[in-house]
């Protein structure tokens, strides 16, 4: 144990860690709150569509040789967004179909368009870790920490400042439209943010893995608490302390960062799964 | 003046009409039943009458003060409510947000009418309780509360008994009851005959055409009445 603490110490000595450390926990956070609104939505399956989104959009940007690929991905995938949300209500393909296609189609391009314009040397390295995050931490810049607090903050802003109403289009769309709530303004707000933490997410996890970040959490709360603010708080700190253990766990042990991050959320669902059992008896 | 008057309504989706021309009005204080068999057009007309679609012909008017999102809602469950994880209170308080205005949160008015609003029918007590955890007579009280805070004119109820058991739909009946006798106007969509023959004041029957509108005691002389009887009842 103080081999794990002295090793630990060592470790927190490099700016890399402590980089990982404020990403990992802006973005746990983020997508926990939105992640509520989502699963409560039925839109889970839109994250999982996006990402992959995102990944075609990313092989695009190296074409390209965008410096910073962000610039490109950003808006591409808030469009793709904003177009799931859309679909979701009046199109002759239905929702679920929709994203089905959008996502592999995506990631089929994405793949594609590598391998045939990638300068790298390393393709099938490059498609693993913006597909499962990179497997070292130390890939993050001093320039990617600033991106992502800035992003958290318009993220967490947006949600603080519209969450009645957020509530409100999640509880009842039809509802909130009749008494003069603009449900459709909120549900872009909504999708900008998905998109926003996805983009975020990717450099971290990776874009497979983004979508268990934004379920898992909310899923794990909804089982222990019974109302909404509750819920939201509960899949933050879950989320934040998932994310926590999750890095140091694969700096200590140099697993990859993004699937052990998700392996934690999942122990943390079964244990919530177990104390809402044990509640119940 | 009444509150809202229906001219040669036609409505649809799309440019394609699902129903014949209606007309009627509801005047303050009136308790309205709509019924009408299943494909009639009743959810459409509930959803032009709350604005979530525009007429294709004909004349929708308010009046008599009743802005266009002064109509309260109480709609039919969905499947996201059955397991939401929300309070009593965060979902009666959600009734309030248009009257927030560009505020983004509650304030102390809000929160007083919330209180106000759940005492008057019985619900202060469940303030905590989580609403998946109701049974369906206080979940449907619960959305009523909510569609009270929206506003103290005119409510507009669809198929709301439904699923309820006989004792429970009693109850939820006298509460419109009194609620109508308060002073508050009705519109209610439903299939149960035992809700306009009771407390109903008018009635509006569509059909393939619109059968009949007017004064409850009116219908039950009328054709169209004894063509729902013939049926059965159960349109």
């Amino acid at each position: 144990m103080s081999d794990m603490i002295t090793k630990l110490q060592f470790y927190l000595q490099y700016p890399f860690v402590w980089y990982a450390l404020i990403v990992g926990t802006l973005i746990a956070l983020c997508s926990s709150l939105i992640g509520v609104t989502l699963v409560l939505k039925r839109y889970s399956f839109i994250g999982d569509g996006l990402s992959h989104v995102a990944f075609g959009a990313m092989a695009v940007a190296t074409i390209f040789h965008l410096a910073d690929s962000t610039i490109f991905v950003m808006p591409v995938t808030i469009l793709a967004a904003i177009l799931l949300l859309r679909s979701g209500q009046n199109a002759k393909i239905k929702g679920d179909a929709a994203i089905a296609m959008l996502s592999v189609g995506a990631l089929a391009l994405g793949y594609l368009v590598l391998h045939l314009f990638s300068t790298s040397a390393n393709i099938s390295g490059d498609v693993c870790s913006s597909l499962f995050g990179s497997t070292s931490i130390l890939t993050l810049s001093e320039y990617d920490v600033w991106l992502c607090v800035v992003m958290a903050i318009v993220v967490i802003f947006i949600f603080w400042f519209f969450y009645n109403r957020i509530f409100a289009v999640t509880f009842d769309e039809t509802f909130a439209k009749a008494t003069g709530i603009n449900a459709d303004k909120y549900n872009l707000w909504i999708a900008v943010m998905i998109a926003i933490i996805i983009v975020m997410g990717m450099n971290l996890v990776g874009s497979l893995l983004i979508s268990a970040l934004i379920i898992f959490p909310s899923l794990s709360a909804m089982r222990m608490f019974q109302n909404f603010k509750q819920v939201v708080i509960c899949s933050a700190v879950i989320s934040v302390t998932c994310a926590i253990f999750g890095i140091l766990i694969s700096v200590l042990y140099s697993t990859p960062v993004g699937a052990t991050i998700v392996a934690v959320d999942m122990a943390a669902f079964f244990v919530s799964s177990l104390i809402e059992k044990m509640r119940k008896r | 003046m009444a509150y809202i008057i229906c001219k040669d309504l036609v409505l649809g989706y799309e440019g394609v009409a699902v129903t014949r021309p209606i007309t009627f009005e509801v005047k303050k204080g009136d308790y309205l039943c709509v019924v009408g068999e299943n494909g009639a057009g009743k959810s459409t007309l509930m959803k032009a009458l709350l604005h979530l679609i525009s007429p294709i012909e004909g004349e929708l008017r308010m009046g008599d003060g009743l802005k266009p999102y002064e109509i309260g809602y109480l709609p039919q469950q969905t499947l996201v409510q059955k397991d939401f994880p929300a309070s009593v209170w965060e979902i009666v308080l959600s009734g309030n947000l248009a009257k927030c205005g560009r505020r983004p949160f509650y304030g102390k008015k809000e929160k007083q009418n919330t209180e106000a609003v759940m005492k008057q029918l019985g619900i202060w007590n469940l303030k905590k309780e989580c609403y998946r955890n109701l049974s369906g007579g206080q979940q449907q009280r619960v959305l009523l509360a909510r569609a009270l805070c929206a506003t103290t004119k005119l409510i507009l109820l669809d198929e709301p008994v439904n699923g309820l058991d006989p004792k429970a739909t009693a109850e939820f009946y006298q509460l419109i009851k009194e609620l109508n006798e308060g002073g508050i106007t009705v519109i209610m969509v439903s299939h149960d005959i035992q809700a306009y023959m009771e407390y109903a004041s008018h009635v509006l029957h569509i059909g393939k055409k619109q059968m009949f509108f007017g004064k409850k005691e009116d219908y039950m002389k009328s054709d169209a009445w004894k063509v729902f009887q013939y049926m059965g009842g159960d349109l």
